[in-house]
């Protein structure tokens, strides 16, 4: 047996830390929004000449006055991704920029992807991505609270928000682009990260019910060790096929993967180290699972 | 519970077999129309292009107000009150009466069958509200009246829309409201939508009217630029015909003049109205006017009374070929703005489904190698089990012709990762069921029911997820939670008919084997 509960201490302390970290982080250096929620233009490009490479792509485009434009390589080296403000929301923008480009590079290059989104639009998309991501973290305190005493659902929603504040952190920290997809990214960690931690809490209350004389502190290793290669097995066929996305789906889901990977490994270990360690410092016990039972019958 | 009747064996195989076909029509062609289904591919796999507008209302409703201001002096004037200083302003309409005529306007316009002011008894509401301080009224359109008034102008709008990406011929076009005034069109296969933006771009807006020098017009007078930008002419408020007259225009080859032209073809009103004007109107310049620009004002040197014309105006064959297209399927009552825009290429598309697939294909190899590696006998039955939860789930995909996304190939590839959670849940607890029991059977029927509520749980926050991404999302993120949210249902089902199926059969051939798992 594993001896988890002698570092719940430590990581309770190493998980503020990691909040507080990401919540200056999300403060002072924000989130790099992609166009979906800062409106904009978006251009794929794929080249087919080495003439064609990022600073002749950005001489060119800061040529057109088209505001802050952001030239950069996408997966290999014959695709481009081009971001641009489209401040005045110009009509035929896409137009202009193709014939201003066949004058440089004739028509040795392809738009793969164009996208266009507009002020209104983007304040709508982040305006319900904001609202979706509360709604499943309310619902699923609600689910949690119908099947577990409160203490439990005090720990799952501490733990989810530990998950979606620090994986959110890692994507301030490094200015990853937060787009639609990584809202839905974002989703399913909650749904994850809910799954892993009521696996292990039905073991506590099931052991909660079944020993009367061992202390919370002691219960919830138990239980964190009974329900353990459960966990990794869990975690590890889940991350590989997220690698497998990461690795080999595509550019576009680059950052989806990337932040359900995150996401993965936050909840296994706020399963462990933040719903569990609530338990303890409510001081759980079968008086507390036992009473519910009563006022519920 | 580790019996199976001969029945549930028959029915789940029936089940899965039903929907390894459905999903194997995806490769196949079928005869059969029910076998005949095919998952659709969403625009970012096949390419093609989303385009989001918004009908800009402002205009509509200025000409509303301004139509407003006349019927209610008409309506007024025949039952003998004066209605004074009527104007408009910032969506008012501003009046005044005489005191003793006050309670008679108010009344009008608070009666229920009232003609000037309709009544929706369904919201309880007037189309418009009035408002007095003393003398003066405020009319302006009431929540309700707006709302009319904005879907009215969507289903107009949208029905040109449609008749303009019909003329253009694009495969499978889909068109949908999008709130009260907005129109969803999504154009498949379709990896240039710039003629179909600039179509889509323009009202329409065609009238024939008189260049005057009157400034005193009876019906007023406007200065309009021509199309090149250069020039300008004054031209009067009345209109000869306009773009409703109109029962055909097609592009043509003038071979005198040696240049492209419109020609078009009136209405039996139209045709009469352009005949009188340009018999009265010899030698006069008549301008033709499109969205407020003239696009030509010739000079009428004859009496046209065939009812059919052309119109001249340095085109293109293209652009007279637009132009034409867009005066047969008529103007658009408001104009419209491209708001939001996707459009992937083909070739992106296929690289994506390529890309998701291999992914596919490597996170399945992974999970399954793992899977025998930690559990061999168990870890073979749970990778039939995933197999056919696959096949399940593109089999129910397909027989909702569900449309499949970039992020929803990532979301199957996410449920065979998190699939196997139920299965191991179940395994885990057997293996410790087995520590006091001596009994395989018992043991692995204990495994069964005390894992059922964790796996419940765990299905059930995930699907909750899904649920709010299915109704938030939009386009490629929905595909995702529709694969992740049937995913669901497809595991359950294969892990506890299928998967359960097997261990029992393996079971009761090895009841007294020990260390089974």
């Amino acid at each position: 047996m594993i001896a988890f509960n002698k570092y719940y201490n430590h990581f309770n302390l190493l998980s503020s830390v990691l909040i507080l970290v990401s919540l200056l982080l999300l403060i002072f250096k924000g989130l790099n929004f992609g166009i979906d929620f800062k409106g904009g233009t978006l251009i794929e490009l794929r080249a087919s000449e080495s003439k064609i490479n990022v600073s002749s792509l950005r001489d060119r485009f800061n040529q057109m006055d088209l505001g802050d434009v952001s030239v950069k390589k996408f997966g290999n080296d014959t695709d481009f991704l081009v971001k641009f403000e489209n401040k005045d929301n110009k009509k035929n923008i896409i137009e202009e920029i193709k014939a201003n480009l066949d004058k440089s590079f004739g028509n040795n290059y392809d738009f793969r992807r164009v996208e266009n989104v507009g002020p209104k639009v983007s304040a709508e998309l982040l305006k319900s991505g904001v609202i979706a991501i509360s709604l499943s973290l309310a619902l699923m305190l609600i689910y949690i609270w119908i099947r577990f005493e409160w203490q439990f659902s005090l720990g799952a929603i501490l733990a989810l928000f530990h998950d979606v504040i620090v994986t959110l952190g890692v994507f301030s920290l490094f200015s990853l682009e937060i787009n639609l997809s990584i809202i839905a990214a974002v989703l399913t960690i909650v749904g994850y990260s809910m799954n892993d931690t009521v696996v292990i809490f039905d073991r506590v209350r099931e052991n909660l019910r079944k020993y009367s004389d061992i202390k919370i502190f002691e219960l919830t290793n138990i239980s964190i060790n009974e329900t353990l290669s459960r966990t990794i097995i869990t975690s590890a066929t889940t991350l590989l096929a997220l690698l497998a996305i990461y690795f080999f789906g595509g550019e576009i889901l680059k950052g989806f993967s990337l932040a359900m990977i995150l996401g993965v490994v936050f909840g296994t270990y706020s399963s462990i180290y933040i719903a569990n360690t609530v338990l303890v410092r409510l001081r759980v016990s079968q008086k507390t699972v036992l009473r519910e039972e009563e006022d519920k019958k | 519970m580790l019996y199976f009747s001969k029945l549930r064996i028959l029915f789940i195989t029936l089940f899965s077999v039903l929907f390894i076909l459905i999903a194997s029509s995806n490769l196949f062609k079928f005869d059969d129309n029910f076998f005949d289904k095919k998952i659709n591919l969403g625009l970012d796999l096949q390419g093609g292009s989303y385009l989001l507008l918004e009908i800009d209302n402002e205009p509509v409703i200025e000409q509303k107000l301004q139509n407003l201001t006349t019927t209610i002096r008409n309506y007024f004037k025949e039952k003998n009150i004066k209605i004074n200083n009527i104007k408009i302003e910032n969506q008012n309409i501003f009046f005044n009466v005489l005191e003793n005529n006050k309670q008679s306007v108010l009344e009008v316009f608070q009666d229920e069958n009232s003609d000037l002011n309709p009544y929706y008894p369904r919201f309880k509401s007037h189309q418009l509200e009035i408002e007095d301080s003393g003398l003066n009224f405020k009319v302006n359109f009431s929540r309700q009246g707006l709302i009319k008034l904005k879907t009215s102008s969507q289903d107009q709008a949208i029905e040109i829309v449609r008749r303009r990406v019909d003329e253009v011929g694009t495969n499978e076009p889909n068109i949908l409201k999008r709130g009260n005034n907005r129109i969803l069109v999504e154009l498949p296969g379709l990896d240039d939508p710039m003629r179909i933006k600039s179509l889509l771009g323009k009202t329409a807006n065609l009238t024939f009217r008189f260049v005057t020098n009157d400034e005193n017009d009876r019906f007023g007078v406007e200065k309009l630029k021509f199309e090149n930008g250069l020039e300008e002419a004054t031209v009067s408020k009345r209109i000869i015909i306009s773009g409703e007259n109109l029962l055909d225009a097609q592009p043509k080859m003038d071979t005198q003049a040696n240049q492209t032209i419109v020609s078009f073809t009136l209405d039996r009103v139209g045709a009469k109205r352009f005949g009188k004007a340009t018999s009265t109107g010899i030698g006069k310049q008549l301008a033709i006017v499109l969205d407020g620009k003239i696009i030509s004002a010739p000079v009428v040197r004859d009496t046209i009374a065939s009812g059919s014309g052309q119109i001249s105006g340095g085109f293109t064959f293209q652009t007279a070929t637009d132009l034409a297209l867009l005066l047969r399927s008529g103007a658009l009552p408001a104009p419209l703005e491209i708001i939001e825009e996707r459009t992937v290429g083909p070739d992106l598309g296929q690289d994506s489904i390529n890309a998701g697939m291999i992914a596919l294909a490597i996170g399945f190899m992974l999970v399954i190698i793992f899977m025998f590696v930690k559990y061999k006998i168990f870890g073979l039955i749970t990778n039939v089990t995933l197999i056919v939860n696959l096949f399940i789930l593109l089999g129910v995909l397909t027989l909702f012709e569900a449309t499949l996304t970039l992020p929803g190939i990532a979301g199957i590839i996410l449920t065979v990762g998190m699939a196997v959670d139920a299965n191991v849940l179940i395994f885990e607890r057997i293996k410790e069921e087995l520590k006091d029991e001596t009994n395989n059977i018992l043991a692995f029927d204990g495994g069964y029911t005390k894992s059922r509520t964790a796996i419940l749980d765990a299905n059930i926050t995930t699907l909750l997820a899904a649920i709010i991404l299915f109704f938030m999302g939009s386009g490629p993120v929905k595909g995702f939670a529709v694969t992740l949210g049937v995913g669901i249902f497809t595991t359950l089902f294969s892990v506890y008919f299928i998967a359960r199926l097997f261990t029992s059969i393996y079971v009761s051939r090895n009841k007294d084997k020990e260390k089974l798992i």
